[in-house]
Protein backbone atom coordinates (compact mmCIF):
# COMPACT_ATOMS: atom_id res chain seq x y z
CA UNK A 1 0.00 0.00 0.00
CA UNK A 2 1.21 3.78 -0.77
CA UNK A 3 -0.19 6.76 -1.62
CA UNK A 4 1.40 8.13 -4.49
CA UNK A 5 1.48 11.98 -5.97
CA UNK A 6 2.28 13.30 -9.35
CA UNK A 7 4.87 15.69 -9.43
CA UNK A 8 5.68 18.17 -12.22
CA UNK A 9 9.17 19.56 -12.90
CA UNK A 10 9.15 23.39 -14.70
CA UNK A 11 12.40 25.03 -15.49
CA UNK A 12 14.17 22.67 -13.23
CA UNK A 13 12.19 22.98 -10.05
CA UNK A 14 8.89 21.63 -8.80
CA UNK A 15 5.83 22.88 -9.18
CA UNK A 16 4.52 24.76 -6.37
CA UNK A 17 1.26 23.46 -7.17
CA UNK A 18 3.00 19.95 -7.10
CA UNK A 19 4.84 20.40 -4.08
CA UNK A 20 1.46 21.30 -2.39
CA UNK A 21 -0.08 17.66 -3.86
CA UNK A 22 2.87 15.75 -2.78
CA UNK A 23 2.53 17.23 0.72
CA UNK A 24 -1.25 16.62 0.57
CA UNK A 25 -0.32 12.73 -0.22
CA UNK A 26 2.19 12.40 2.72
CA UNK A 27 -0.76 13.71 5.06
CA UNK A 28 -3.09 11.25 3.29
CA UNK A 29 -0.39 8.68 3.91
CA UNK A 30 0.56 9.88 7.70
CA UNK A 31 -3.27 9.30 8.49
CA UNK A 32 -3.46 5.81 6.77
CA UNK A 33 -0.14 4.22 8.30
CA UNK A 34 1.59 3.68 4.35
CA UNK A 35 4.15 5.63 2.61
CA UNK A 36 4.25 8.60 0.87
CA UNK A 37 5.59 8.38 -2.87
CA UNK A 38 5.71 10.69 -5.59
CA UNK A 39 6.13 9.98 -9.05
CA UNK A 40 8.10 12.55 -11.54
CA UNK A 41 8.31 12.34 -15.42
CA UNK A 42 10.94 13.31 -17.82
CA UNK A 43 14.75 15.02 -16.97
CA UNK A 44 15.10 16.13 -13.54
CA UNK A 45 18.06 16.61 -11.40
CA UNK A 46 18.28 13.99 -8.50
CA UNK A 47 18.86 16.77 -5.65
CA UNK A 48 15.70 18.56 -6.28
CA UNK A 49 13.45 15.12 -6.33
CA UNK A 50 15.23 14.20 -3.50
CA UNK A 51 13.98 17.27 -1.47
CA UNK A 52 10.62 15.62 -1.67
CA UNK A 53 11.79 14.37 1.34
CA UNK A 54 11.02 18.00 2.98
CA UNK A 55 7.04 17.52 2.55
CA UNK A 56 7.33 13.56 3.72
CA UNK A 57 7.74 12.01 0.59
CA UNK A 58 9.71 9.01 1.39
CA UNK A 59 10.79 7.88 -2.50
CA UNK A 60 10.46 9.12 -5.80
CA UNK A 61 10.02 7.51 -8.63
CA UNK A 62 12.08 8.81 -11.52
CA UNK A 63 11.47 8.20 -15.12
CA UNK A 64 14.44 10.23 -16.21
CA UNK A 65 13.92 9.57 -19.80
CA UNK A 66 13.87 13.49 -22.09
CA UNK A 67 11.10 11.28 -24.03
CA UNK A 68 8.65 12.49 -21.43
CA UNK A 69 10.05 16.01 -21.01
CA UNK A 70 6.46 17.38 -22.69
CA UNK A 71 3.20 16.93 -21.35
CA UNK A 72 1.33 14.31 -23.39
CA UNK A 73 -2.21 13.41 -21.30
CA UNK A 74 -2.63 10.11 -23.05
CA UNK A 75 1.39 9.02 -22.46
CA UNK A 76 1.04 10.46 -18.96
CA UNK A 77 -1.96 8.58 -18.02
CA UNK A 78 -0.27 5.03 -19.40
CA UNK A 79 2.72 5.80 -17.48
CA UNK A 80 1.11 7.39 -14.02
CA UNK A 81 -1.27 4.40 -13.94
CA UNK A 82 2.30 2.03 -14.32
CA UNK A 83 3.43 3.79 -11.76
CA UNK A 84 0.43 3.17 -9.54
CA UNK A 85 0.56 -0.10 -10.29
CA UNK A 86 4.43 -0.60 -9.23
CA UNK A 87 3.79 1.53 -5.78
CA UNK A 88 0.90 -1.00 -5.21
CA UNK A 89 -0.91 2.90 -4.44
CA UNK A 90 -4.70 2.80 -3.26
CA UNK A 91 -4.73 6.84 -3.43
CA UNK A 92 -3.41 8.99 -6.62
CA UNK A 93 -3.03 12.65 -5.58
CA UNK A 94 -2.21 15.30 -8.41
CA UNK A 95 -3.08 18.91 -8.43
CA UNK A 96 -5.65 20.41 -9.63
CA UNK A 97 -3.50 22.63 -11.98
CA UNK A 98 -2.84 22.90 -16.10
CA UNK A 99 -2.30 19.02 -16.34
CA UNK A 100 -3.62 17.59 -13.63
CA UNK A 101 -7.41 18.46 -14.37
CA UNK A 102 -6.90 16.61 -17.60
CA UNK A 103 -4.44 13.69 -16.07
CA UNK A 104 -6.81 12.93 -13.21
CA UNK A 105 -9.90 12.60 -14.81
CA UNK A 106 -8.18 10.27 -17.43
CA UNK A 107 -6.65 7.98 -14.65
CA UNK A 108 -9.95 7.67 -13.25
CA UNK A 109 -11.04 5.48 -16.56
CA UNK A 110 -8.03 3.63 -16.84
CA UNK A 111 -7.81 2.43 -12.86
CA UNK A 112 -12.10 2.64 -13.00
CA UNK A 113 -11.26 4.73 -9.54
CA UNK A 114 -13.63 7.23 -8.17
CA UNK A 115 -12.34 10.24 -8.51
CA UNK A 116 -12.36 13.70 -6.63
CA UNK A 117 -11.65 17.17 -8.76
CA UNK A 118 -9.86 19.73 -6.69
CA UNK A 119 -10.06 18.77 -3.30
CA UNK A 120 -9.94 21.34 -0.87
CA UNK A 121 -9.29 19.87 2.59
CA UNK A 122 -7.73 16.51 3.43
CA UNK A 123 -10.39 12.73 2.95
CA UNK A 124 -11.74 11.41 5.65
CA UNK A 125 -12.05 7.80 5.99
CA UNK A 126 -14.25 5.28 7.16
CA UNK A 127 -12.83 1.83 6.70
CA UNK A 128 -12.48 2.10 2.47
CA UNK A 129 -15.00 4.68 1.85
CA UNK A 130 -12.98 8.73 1.81
CA UNK A 131 -15.09 11.51 2.10
CA UNK A 132 -13.54 14.57 0.10
CA UNK A 133 -14.44 18.29 0.49
CA UNK A 134 -14.09 20.30 -2.67
CA UNK A 135 -16.01 23.64 -3.80
CA UNK A 136 -18.70 23.69 -5.93
CA UNK A 137 -20.82 26.99 -7.78
CA UNK A 138 -18.26 28.54 -8.13
CA UNK A 139 -17.28 29.19 -4.37
CA UNK A 140 -20.30 29.90 -2.70
CA UNK A 141 -20.64 26.32 -2.02
CA UNK A 142 -18.88 23.10 -0.80
CA UNK A 143 -19.74 19.73 -1.57
CA UNK A 144 -18.67 16.33 -0.15
CA UNK A 145 -17.77 13.81 -2.49
CA UNK A 146 -18.00 9.99 -1.30
CA UNK A 147 -15.42 7.79 -2.73
CA UNK A 148 -15.57 4.05 -1.86
CA UNK A 149 -13.40 2.12 -5.08
CA UNK A 150 -10.43 0.13 -4.15
CA UNK A 151 -7.92 2.93 -5.67
CA UNK A 152 -9.19 6.67 -5.08
CA UNK A 153 -7.65 9.56 -7.17
CA UNK A 154 -7.72 13.15 -5.50
CA UNK A 155 -6.47 16.61 -7.30
CA UNK A 156 -5.73 18.85 -4.89
CA UNK A 157 -7.24 23.11 -5.66
CA UNK A 158 -3.88 24.92 -5.92
CA UNK A 159 -3.30 27.22 -2.49
CA UNK A 160 -5.80 24.94 -0.67
CA UNK A 161 -3.04 24.12 2.14
CA UNK A 162 0.34 25.24 3.04
CA UNK A 163 2.78 23.00 3.66
CA UNK A 164 4.90 22.47 6.31
CA UNK A 165 8.35 21.24 5.59
CA UNK A 166 11.00 19.62 7.50
CA UNK A 167 13.90 21.27 6.52
CA UNK A 168 16.73 19.09 5.27
CA UNK A 169 14.81 15.75 4.94
CA UNK A 170 15.25 13.74 1.71
CA UNK A 171 13.66 11.21 -0.31
CA UNK A 172 15.00 7.83 -1.85
CA UNK A 173 15.05 8.68 -5.72
CA UNK A 174 14.81 5.47 -7.78
CA UNK A 175 14.93 4.77 -11.33
CA UNK A 176 11.60 4.13 -12.58
CA UNK A 177 11.50 2.47 -16.30
CA UNK A 178 7.79 2.07 -17.64
CA UNK A 179 7.29 0.30 -21.02
CA UNK A 180 6.35 2.66 -23.82
CA UNK A 181 6.11 2.06 -27.82
CA UNK A 182 6.06 4.85 -30.25
CA UNK A 183 2.08 4.90 -30.79
CA UNK A 184 1.97 6.17 -27.11
CA UNK A 185 3.42 9.14 -27.92
CA UNK A 186 0.48 11.79 -29.50
CA UNK A 187 1.07 15.40 -28.80
CA UNK A 188 4.08 17.14 -30.54
CA UNK A 189 5.37 20.61 -28.83
CA UNK A 190 5.78 22.75 -31.57
CA UNK A 191 6.37 26.24 -29.32
CA UNK A 192 6.21 27.29 -26.20
CA UNK A 193 5.55 31.01 -25.43
CA UNK A 194 5.78 32.02 -21.81
CA UNK A 195 5.37 35.41 -20.21
CA UNK A 196 8.48 36.64 -19.29
CA UNK A 197 9.66 38.43 -16.42
CA UNK A 198 5.76 38.63 -14.40
CA UNK A 199 4.80 35.92 -11.82
CA UNK A 200 2.61 33.38 -13.04
CA UNK A 201 -1.32 34.52 -11.86
CA UNK A 202 -2.34 30.62 -11.19
CA UNK A 203 1.01 29.98 -9.12
CA UNK A 204 1.20 33.63 -7.31
CA UNK A 205 0.67 33.75 -3.50
CA UNK A 206 0.19 37.45 -3.81
CA UNK A 207 -2.15 39.26 -6.12
CA UNK A 208 -2.80 43.06 -7.40
CA UNK A 209 -5.94 43.00 -9.42
CA UNK A 210 -7.49 46.80 -10.69
CA UNK A 211 -10.48 47.16 -12.14
CA UNK A 212 -12.38 50.06 -14.40
CA UNK A 213 -12.10 52.62 -11.69
CA UNK A 214 -8.36 53.09 -12.39
CA UNK A 215 -10.42 54.86 -15.62
CA UNK A 216 -7.20 54.38 -18.42
CA UNK A 217 -4.00 52.12 -19.05
CA UNK A 218 -1.79 55.15 -18.12
CA UNK A 219 -2.84 55.00 -14.71
CA UNK A 220 -1.42 51.26 -13.91
CA UNK A 221 1.95 52.17 -13.14
CA UNK A 222 1.33 52.21 -9.76
CA UNK A 223 -0.70 48.83 -9.34
CA UNK A 224 2.49 47.37 -11.02
CA UNK A 225 4.68 49.13 -8.77
CA UNK A 226 3.09 48.21 -5.58
CA UNK A 227 2.93 44.44 -7.72
CA UNK A 228 6.55 44.91 -7.89
CA UNK A 229 7.01 45.84 -4.12
CA UNK A 230 5.33 42.97 -2.90
CA UNK A 231 5.93 40.28 -5.82
CA UNK A 232 2.88 39.49 -6.45
CA UNK A 233 1.30 39.26 -10.01
CA UNK A 234 -0.75 41.32 -11.57
CA UNK A 235 -4.41 40.31 -12.46
CA UNK A 236 -7.52 42.80 -13.66
CA UNK A 237 -11.69 42.56 -14.33
CA UNK A 238 -12.73 41.87 -17.39
CA UNK A 239 -13.95 45.34 -18.96
CA UNK A 240 -10.30 46.18 -18.38
CA UNK A 241 -8.82 43.50 -20.70
CA UNK A 242 -11.66 43.62 -23.26
CA UNK A 243 -11.04 47.24 -24.23
CA UNK A 244 -7.42 45.78 -24.11
CA UNK A 245 -5.84 48.14 -21.00
CA UNK A 246 -4.39 45.10 -19.74
CA UNK A 247 -3.79 41.44 -21.21
CA UNK A 248 -6.46 38.64 -21.82
CA UNK A 249 -3.94 36.68 -19.64
CA UNK A 250 -4.73 38.97 -16.46
CA UNK A 251 -8.51 38.51 -16.77
CA UNK A 252 -9.56 36.90 -13.34
CA UNK A 253 -13.35 35.56 -13.08
CA UNK A 254 -16.00 33.60 -14.14
CA UNK A 255 -14.78 33.48 -17.67
CA UNK A 256 -11.20 34.12 -16.98
CA UNK A 257 -8.88 32.42 -14.71
CA UNK A 258 -9.90 31.49 -11.18
CA UNK A 259 -7.50 31.87 -8.65
CA UNK A 260 -6.74 31.21 -5.12
CA UNK A 261 -3.94 33.24 -4.04
CA UNK A 262 -3.21 33.69 0.25
CA UNK A 263 -3.81 37.94 -0.80
CA UNK A 264 -5.98 39.48 -3.23
CA UNK A 265 -5.67 43.26 -3.17
CA UNK A 266 -8.60 44.60 -5.31
CA UNK A 267 -8.71 48.29 -6.78
CA UNK A 268 -11.42 49.80 -8.10
CA UNK A 269 -13.26 46.90 -8.90
CA UNK A 270 -17.05 46.52 -8.27
CA UNK A 271 -17.10 43.05 -7.23
CA UNK A 272 -19.76 41.88 -9.65
CA UNK A 273 -20.97 38.09 -9.08
CA UNK A 274 -19.17 37.10 -11.82
CA UNK A 275 -15.54 38.58 -11.09
CA UNK A 276 -16.00 37.36 -7.53
CA UNK A 277 -16.66 33.65 -9.00
CA UNK A 278 -12.92 33.60 -9.92
CA UNK A 279 -11.71 35.34 -6.65
CA UNK A 280 -13.15 34.46 -3.77
CA UNK A 281 -11.29 30.97 -2.82
CA UNK A 282 -8.78 33.49 -2.38
CA UNK A 283 -7.82 33.79 1.44
CA UNK A 284 -7.33 37.09 2.50
CA UNK A 285 -9.36 40.11 0.47
CA UNK A 286 -8.64 43.72 0.24
CA UNK A 287 -10.62 45.93 -1.10
CA UNK A 288 -9.93 49.84 -1.77
CA UNK A 289 -12.98 51.46 -3.92
CA UNK A 290 -14.82 54.96 -3.60
CA UNK A 291 -17.60 53.61 -3.43
CA UNK A 292 -19.07 52.28 0.06
CA UNK A 293 -21.90 50.22 -1.52
CA UNK A 294 -19.34 48.32 -3.80
CA UNK A 295 -20.49 44.88 -3.85
CA UNK A 296 -17.01 43.70 -3.37
CA UNK A 297 -16.63 45.21 0.20
CA UNK A 298 -19.66 42.40 1.10
CA UNK A 299 -17.01 39.33 0.10
CA UNK A 300 -13.90 41.22 1.46
CA UNK A 301 -11.51 41.25 4.74
CA UNK A 302 -10.36 44.25 4.80
CA UNK A 303 -11.75 47.64 3.25
CA UNK A 304 -10.68 51.12 2.35
CA UNK A 305 -13.24 53.38 1.66
CA UNK A 306 -10.94 55.82 -0.68
CA UNK A 307 -9.51 56.94 -4.06
CA UNK A 308 -7.10 54.73 -5.12
CA UNK A 309 -5.17 57.11 -6.66
CA UNK A 310 -4.53 58.27 -2.98
CA UNK A 311 -4.68 55.14 -1.23
CA UNK A 312 -2.31 52.80 -3.43
CA UNK A 313 0.81 55.49 -3.32
CA UNK A 314 0.21 55.45 0.38
CA UNK A 315 -0.03 51.53 0.07
CA UNK A 316 3.37 51.21 -1.91
CA UNK A 317 4.91 53.73 0.94
CA UNK A 318 4.24 52.17 3.85
CA UNK A 319 4.86 48.52 2.44
CA UNK A 320 7.79 49.82 1.46
CA UNK A 321 8.76 51.14 5.18
CA UNK A 322 6.93 47.45 6.49
CA UNK A 323 9.99 45.51 3.99
CA UNK A 324 12.57 47.82 5.70
CA UNK A 325 11.78 46.77 8.84
CA UNK A 326 11.39 42.96 8.25
CA UNK B 1 -15.54 15.92 -40.52
CA UNK B 2 -17.86 15.00 -37.71
CA UNK B 3 -17.52 17.09 -34.31
CA UNK B 4 -19.45 15.92 -31.64
CA UNK B 5 -20.07 18.95 -28.74
CA UNK B 6 -21.04 17.71 -25.33
CA UNK B 7 -23.37 20.40 -23.40
CA UNK B 8 -24.02 20.68 -20.22
CA UNK B 9 -27.58 22.22 -18.32
CA UNK B 10 -26.14 24.56 -15.79
CA UNK B 11 -28.21 27.34 -13.00
CA UNK B 12 -27.33 30.43 -14.26
CA UNK B 13 -24.60 32.41 -12.67
CA UNK B 14 -26.74 34.67 -10.62
CA UNK B 15 -28.65 32.43 -9.00
CA UNK B 16 -29.06 31.82 -5.53
CA UNK B 17 -27.59 28.55 -4.10
CA UNK B 18 -29.74 26.93 -1.79
CA UNK B 19 -29.80 22.74 -1.12
CA UNK B 20 -32.74 20.35 -0.30
CA UNK B 21 -33.83 17.61 1.37
CA UNK B 22 -31.12 17.49 4.39
CA UNK B 23 -28.69 19.66 1.51
CA UNK B 24 -28.25 16.93 -0.86
CA UNK B 25 -29.79 18.41 -3.36
CA UNK B 26 -29.58 21.54 -5.11
CA UNK B 27 -32.50 23.85 -4.71
CA UNK B 28 -34.06 24.48 -8.45
CA UNK B 29 -36.91 26.59 -7.51
CA UNK B 30 -36.96 30.01 -9.30
CA UNK B 31 -33.49 29.30 -10.80
CA UNK B 32 -32.96 29.50 -14.95
CA UNK B 33 -30.92 26.61 -16.16
CA UNK B 34 -28.68 27.41 -18.96
CA UNK B 35 -26.05 25.84 -21.74
CA UNK B 36 -22.89 26.00 -19.97
CA UNK B 37 -21.09 28.68 -21.09
CA UNK B 38 -18.02 27.50 -21.85
CA UNK B 39 -19.57 24.64 -24.19
CA UNK B 40 -22.01 27.59 -25.78
CA UNK B 41 -19.58 30.71 -26.05
CA UNK B 42 -16.51 28.26 -27.17
CA UNK B 43 -16.93 24.68 -28.06
CA UNK B 44 -19.70 24.89 -29.70
CA UNK B 45 -19.39 28.07 -31.49
CA UNK B 46 -15.60 26.70 -32.40
CA UNK B 47 -17.52 23.40 -33.89
CA UNK B 48 -19.78 25.39 -35.89
CA UNK B 49 -16.67 27.61 -37.18
CA UNK B 50 -14.56 24.86 -38.41
CA UNK B 51 -17.92 22.88 -40.68
CA UNK B 52 -18.51 26.12 -42.21
CA UNK B 53 -14.71 26.34 -43.19
CA UNK B 54 -14.43 22.84 -43.83
CA UNK B 55 -17.73 21.33 -43.95
CA UNK B 56 -19.39 18.57 -42.20
CA UNK B 57 -21.46 17.87 -39.43
CA UNK B 58 -21.60 19.00 -35.83
CA UNK B 59 -23.88 17.11 -33.38
CA UNK B 60 -24.72 17.79 -29.32
CA UNK B 61 -24.78 15.42 -27.49
CA UNK B 62 -26.69 16.24 -23.65
CA UNK B 63 -27.35 13.65 -20.92
CA UNK B 64 -30.27 14.86 -18.95
CA UNK B 65 -33.84 14.37 -19.12
CA UNK B 66 -36.71 15.99 -21.26
CA UNK B 67 -36.67 19.19 -19.18
CA UNK B 68 -33.15 20.25 -21.06
CA UNK B 69 -34.78 21.01 -24.49
CA UNK B 70 -34.74 24.01 -23.97
CA UNK B 71 -30.34 24.34 -23.86
CA UNK B 72 -30.53 21.63 -26.64
CA UNK B 73 -33.04 23.90 -29.51
CA UNK B 74 -30.39 26.76 -28.66
CA UNK B 75 -27.32 24.48 -29.75
CA UNK B 76 -29.29 23.67 -32.87
CA UNK B 77 -30.47 27.43 -33.17
CA UNK B 78 -26.73 28.40 -33.03
CA UNK B 79 -25.88 26.00 -36.04
CA UNK B 80 -25.54 22.49 -34.59
CA UNK B 81 -26.73 19.97 -37.39
CA UNK B 82 -28.54 17.32 -35.30
CA UNK B 83 -28.79 16.47 -31.78
CA UNK B 84 -28.36 13.02 -29.26
CA UNK B 85 -30.08 13.05 -25.73
CA UNK B 86 -29.34 10.82 -23.29
CA UNK B 87 -32.70 9.92 -21.23
CA UNK B 88 -30.59 10.03 -17.53
CA UNK B 89 -29.95 12.34 -14.87
CA UNK B 90 -26.54 13.10 -14.86
CA UNK B 91 -25.29 12.04 -11.51
CA UNK B 92 -21.89 11.41 -11.86
CA UNK B 93 -19.21 12.16 -14.39
CA UNK B 94 -17.56 9.19 -15.28
CA UNK B 95 -21.78 7.94 -15.43
CA UNK B 96 -21.66 10.62 -18.05
CA UNK B 97 -18.82 10.22 -19.62
CA UNK B 98 -19.47 6.78 -20.38
CA UNK B 99 -23.14 7.34 -22.13
CA UNK B 100 -21.19 9.95 -24.43
CA UNK B 101 -18.55 7.93 -25.14
CA UNK B 102 -21.26 5.34 -26.29
CA UNK B 103 -22.67 7.31 -28.63
CA UNK B 104 -19.05 9.52 -29.60
CA UNK B 105 -18.13 5.63 -30.92
CA UNK B 106 -21.23 4.81 -32.79
CA UNK B 107 -21.20 8.02 -34.88
CA UNK B 108 -17.59 8.01 -35.82
CA UNK B 109 -16.40 11.28 -35.08
CA UNK B 110 -13.04 12.63 -35.96
CA UNK B 111 -13.46 15.22 -32.77
CA UNK B 112 -15.02 16.25 -30.21
CA UNK B 113 -14.75 19.82 -28.20
CA UNK B 114 -15.81 20.42 -24.57
CA UNK B 115 -15.90 23.34 -22.64
CA UNK B 116 -13.66 24.15 -19.57
CA UNK B 117 -15.59 22.91 -16.99
CA UNK B 118 -18.99 23.08 -15.56
CA UNK B 119 -19.89 26.57 -13.63
CA UNK B 120 -21.49 24.01 -10.80
CA UNK B 121 -19.46 21.25 -10.19
CA UNK B 122 -16.41 23.14 -11.49
CA UNK B 123 -14.64 20.11 -11.38
CA UNK B 124 -13.07 19.91 -15.71
CA UNK B 125 -14.04 15.70 -15.46
CA UNK B 126 -15.68 15.22 -18.69
CA UNK B 127 -13.65 15.81 -21.14
CA UNK B 128 -10.42 13.87 -19.66
CA UNK B 129 -12.99 10.91 -19.08
CA UNK B 130 -14.39 10.74 -22.53
CA UNK B 131 -10.95 10.54 -24.32
CA UNK B 132 -9.66 7.76 -21.77
CA UNK B 133 -13.11 5.96 -22.70
CA UNK B 134 -12.28 6.31 -26.27
CA UNK B 135 -8.04 5.82 -25.70
CA UNK B 136 -8.02 9.29 -27.95
CA UNK B 137 -5.57 11.87 -27.72
CA UNK B 138 -6.46 15.21 -25.66
CA UNK B 139 -5.57 18.55 -24.92
CA UNK B 140 -7.55 21.11 -22.59
CA UNK B 141 -7.04 24.38 -21.78
CA UNK B 142 -7.22 25.26 -25.59
CA UNK B 143 -7.67 28.84 -27.11
CA UNK B 144 -6.89 28.07 -30.79
CA UNK B 145 -7.42 25.46 -32.49
CA UNK B 146 -7.01 24.95 -36.74
CA UNK B 147 -7.34 21.39 -38.45
CA UNK B 148 -5.71 20.88 -41.56
CA UNK B 149 -4.99 17.49 -43.35
CA UNK B 150 -6.30 15.33 -40.23
CA UNK B 151 -3.30 16.96 -37.51
CA UNK B 152 -5.05 19.81 -35.57
CA UNK B 153 -2.60 22.64 -34.14
CA UNK B 154 -3.84 24.04 -30.67
CA UNK B 155 -2.74 26.36 -28.57
CA UNK B 156 -3.15 25.45 -24.76
CA UNK B 157 -2.30 27.65 -21.69
CA UNK B 158 0.60 26.13 -19.44
CA UNK B 159 1.64 28.03 -16.29
CA UNK B 160 2.72 31.57 -16.88
CA UNK B 161 2.40 31.23 -20.59
CA UNK B 162 1.20 29.08 -23.66
CA UNK B 163 2.29 25.95 -25.48
CA UNK B 164 1.48 25.21 -29.15
CA UNK B 165 1.16 21.41 -30.02
CA UNK B 166 0.53 19.50 -32.87
CA UNK B 167 -1.95 16.05 -32.01
CA UNK B 168 -3.51 13.93 -35.12
CA UNK B 169 -6.95 13.38 -35.45
CA UNK B 170 -9.35 11.68 -33.67
CA UNK B 171 -8.56 13.70 -31.01
CA UNK B 172 -10.58 15.67 -27.71
CA UNK B 173 -10.30 19.15 -26.99
CA UNK B 174 -10.97 21.07 -23.77
CA UNK B 175 -11.53 24.91 -24.96
CA UNK B 176 -10.86 27.78 -22.90
CA UNK B 177 -12.02 31.52 -23.91
CA UNK B 178 -10.13 32.75 -26.98
CA UNK B 179 -11.01 30.05 -28.76
CA UNK B 180 -14.38 31.33 -30.65
CA UNK B 181 -16.34 34.60 -30.51
CA UNK B 182 -19.93 33.81 -28.41
CA UNK B 183 -22.78 34.25 -31.52
CA UNK B 184 -26.14 34.20 -30.64
CA UNK B 185 -28.80 32.84 -32.27
CA UNK B 186 -30.78 34.88 -35.22
CA UNK B 187 -34.24 34.22 -36.56
CA UNK B 188 -33.45 32.03 -39.26
CA UNK B 189 -31.22 29.66 -36.84
CA UNK B 190 -34.17 29.71 -34.37
CA UNK B 191 -36.97 28.82 -36.83
CA UNK B 192 -34.82 25.82 -38.15
CA UNK B 193 -34.25 24.46 -35.21
CA UNK B 194 -37.58 23.54 -34.24
CA UNK B 195 -37.26 20.90 -37.27
CA UNK B 196 -33.98 19.73 -36.75
CA UNK B 197 -33.44 16.45 -35.37
CA UNK B 198 -33.22 15.14 -31.68
CA UNK B 199 -32.50 11.45 -31.01
CA UNK B 200 -33.34 10.05 -27.62
CA UNK B 201 -31.53 7.66 -26.27
CA UNK B 202 -31.44 5.22 -23.73
CA UNK B 203 -28.80 5.12 -21.05
CA UNK B 204 -25.99 1.99 -21.21
CA UNK B 205 -24.76 0.48 -17.94
CA UNK B 206 -25.08 2.66 -14.96
CA UNK B 207 -21.39 2.50 -13.07
CA UNK B 208 -20.60 5.65 -10.99
CA UNK B 209 -17.69 5.93 -9.56
CA UNK B 210 -18.64 8.81 -6.66
CA UNK B 211 -21.95 9.98 -4.83
CA UNK B 212 -22.02 13.51 -3.85
CA UNK B 213 -23.00 12.77 0.32
CA UNK B 214 -23.80 16.49 0.97
CA UNK B 215 -23.76 20.17 0.16
CA UNK B 216 -22.57 22.80 2.62
CA UNK B 217 -22.90 26.81 2.31
CA UNK B 218 -20.37 28.86 3.64
CA UNK B 219 -20.49 29.31 7.41
CA UNK B 220 -21.53 33.33 7.52
CA UNK B 221 -21.11 36.11 5.48
CA UNK B 222 -17.12 37.23 6.56
CA UNK B 223 -16.72 40.28 8.98
CA UNK B 224 -15.21 42.99 6.60
CA UNK B 225 -12.59 45.46 8.84
CA UNK B 226 -12.51 48.85 7.93
CA UNK B 227 -9.42 50.86 8.17
CA UNK B 228 -9.45 54.86 7.18
CA UNK B 229 -7.84 55.96 3.90
CA UNK B 230 -5.78 58.46 6.22
CA UNK B 231 -4.42 54.93 8.22
CA UNK B 232 -2.74 52.89 5.15
CA UNK B 233 -0.50 51.47 7.07
CA UNK B 234 -2.88 49.99 9.29
CA UNK B 235 -3.62 47.96 6.25
CA UNK B 236 0.40 46.66 6.45
CA UNK B 237 0.29 45.78 9.87
CA UNK B 238 -3.23 43.83 10.09
CA UNK B 239 -2.07 42.11 6.88
CA UNK B 240 1.33 41.07 8.90
CA UNK B 241 0.22 40.43 12.08
CA UNK B 242 -3.26 39.57 11.78
CA UNK B 243 -4.10 37.64 8.41
CA UNK B 244 -0.38 36.58 7.98
CA UNK B 245 -0.40 36.98 4.67
CA UNK B 246 2.69 39.19 4.00
C1 LIG C 1 -21.71 36.26 -18.52
C2 LIG C 1 -20.79 37.26 -17.94
C3 LIG C 1 -19.49 36.88 -17.61
C4 LIG C 1 -18.61 37.80 -17.03
N1 LIG C 1 -17.36 37.38 -16.67
C5 LIG C 1 -16.56 38.25 -16.01
C6 LIG C 1 -15.28 37.85 -15.55
O1 LIG C 1 -14.84 36.72 -15.76
N2 LIG C 1 -14.52 38.73 -14.88
C7 LIG C 1 -14.93 40.00 -14.61
O2 LIG C 1 -14.19 40.75 -13.97
N3 LIG C 1 -16.13 40.42 -15.06
C8 LIG C 1 -16.95 39.58 -15.75
N4 LIG C 1 -18.15 40.02 -16.18
C9 LIG C 1 -18.46 41.45 -16.06
C10 LIG C 1 -18.96 41.81 -14.68
O3 LIG C 1 -20.36 41.59 -14.62
C11 LIG C 1 -18.68 43.28 -14.37
O4 LIG C 1 -19.26 44.08 -15.37
C12 LIG C 1 -17.19 43.61 -14.28
O5 LIG C 1 -16.54 42.72 -13.41
C13 LIG C 1 -17.01 45.02 -13.78
O6 LIG C 1 -15.66 45.40 -13.86
P1 LIG C 1 -15.09 46.53 -12.92
O7 LIG C 1 -15.38 46.20 -11.53
O8 LIG C 1 -13.69 46.75 -13.33
O9 LIG C 1 -15.89 47.82 -13.42
P2 LIG C 1 -17.10 48.61 -12.77
O10 LIG C 1 -18.22 47.72 -12.45
O11 LIG C 1 -17.33 49.77 -13.64
O12 LIG C 1 -16.53 49.09 -11.38
C14 LIG C 1 -15.57 50.07 -11.19
C15 LIG C 1 -15.44 50.32 -9.70
O13 LIG C 1 -14.39 51.23 -9.47
C16 LIG C 1 -14.78 52.12 -8.42
N5 LIG C 1 -14.01 53.34 -8.57
C17 LIG C 1 -14.18 54.35 -9.46
N6 LIG C 1 -13.23 55.29 -9.30
C18 LIG C 1 -12.42 54.88 -8.29
C19 LIG C 1 -11.26 55.40 -7.68
N7 LIG C 1 -10.73 56.57 -8.06
N8 LIG C 1 -10.70 54.71 -6.67
C20 LIG C 1 -11.24 53.52 -6.25
N9 LIG C 1 -12.33 52.98 -6.81
C21 LIG C 1 -12.92 53.65 -7.83
C22 LIG C 1 -16.27 52.28 -8.61
O14 LIG C 1 -16.88 52.68 -7.39
C23 LIG C 1 -16.69 50.88 -9.06
O15 LIG C 1 -17.05 50.10 -7.95
C24 LIG C 1 -19.04 39.13 -16.78
C25 LIG C 1 -20.35 39.49 -17.14
C26 LIG C 1 -21.21 38.59 -17.71
C27 LIG C 1 -22.60 39.01 -18.04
Amino acid sequence: MAVLSFVEIADGKIKKASVEAAYYGSKVAEGLGTDSVAVVFGTADAATLAALGEVGVKKVLHANDARFNNFDSKLYTKLLAEAATASGATIVVASFNHNGKLLAPRLSVRLKAGYVPGAVELPVFTGNEAVVKKNVYSGKASAHYKVATDVKIISVNPNSLSPVKTAGATAAVEAFAPSVADSDFTTVVKSVDKITGTIPLTEAELVVSAGRGLKGPENWGMIEELAKEMGAATACSRPVSDVDWRPHHEHVGQTGLTIRPNLYIAVGISGAIQHLAGVNGSKVIVVINTDPEAPFFKAADYGIVGDAFQVVPQLIQEYKKFKAAH
Amino acid sequence: MKILVPIAKVPDTTSKIAFIDNNTKFNPDGVTFIMNPTDEWYALVRAIELKEKQGGEVVVIHVGLADSDPIIRKALALGADRAIRVDADPTDAYFVATQIAAQAKEGAFDLIITGKETIDYNSFELGGMIAELLDWPAVALVSKLEIENGVATLKREVEGGTETVEVKLPMLVGAEKDLAIARIPNMKGIMSAKSKPVAVVAATGDTKLTVIANYALPDKAKQIKYISPDNVGELVRLLHEEAKVI
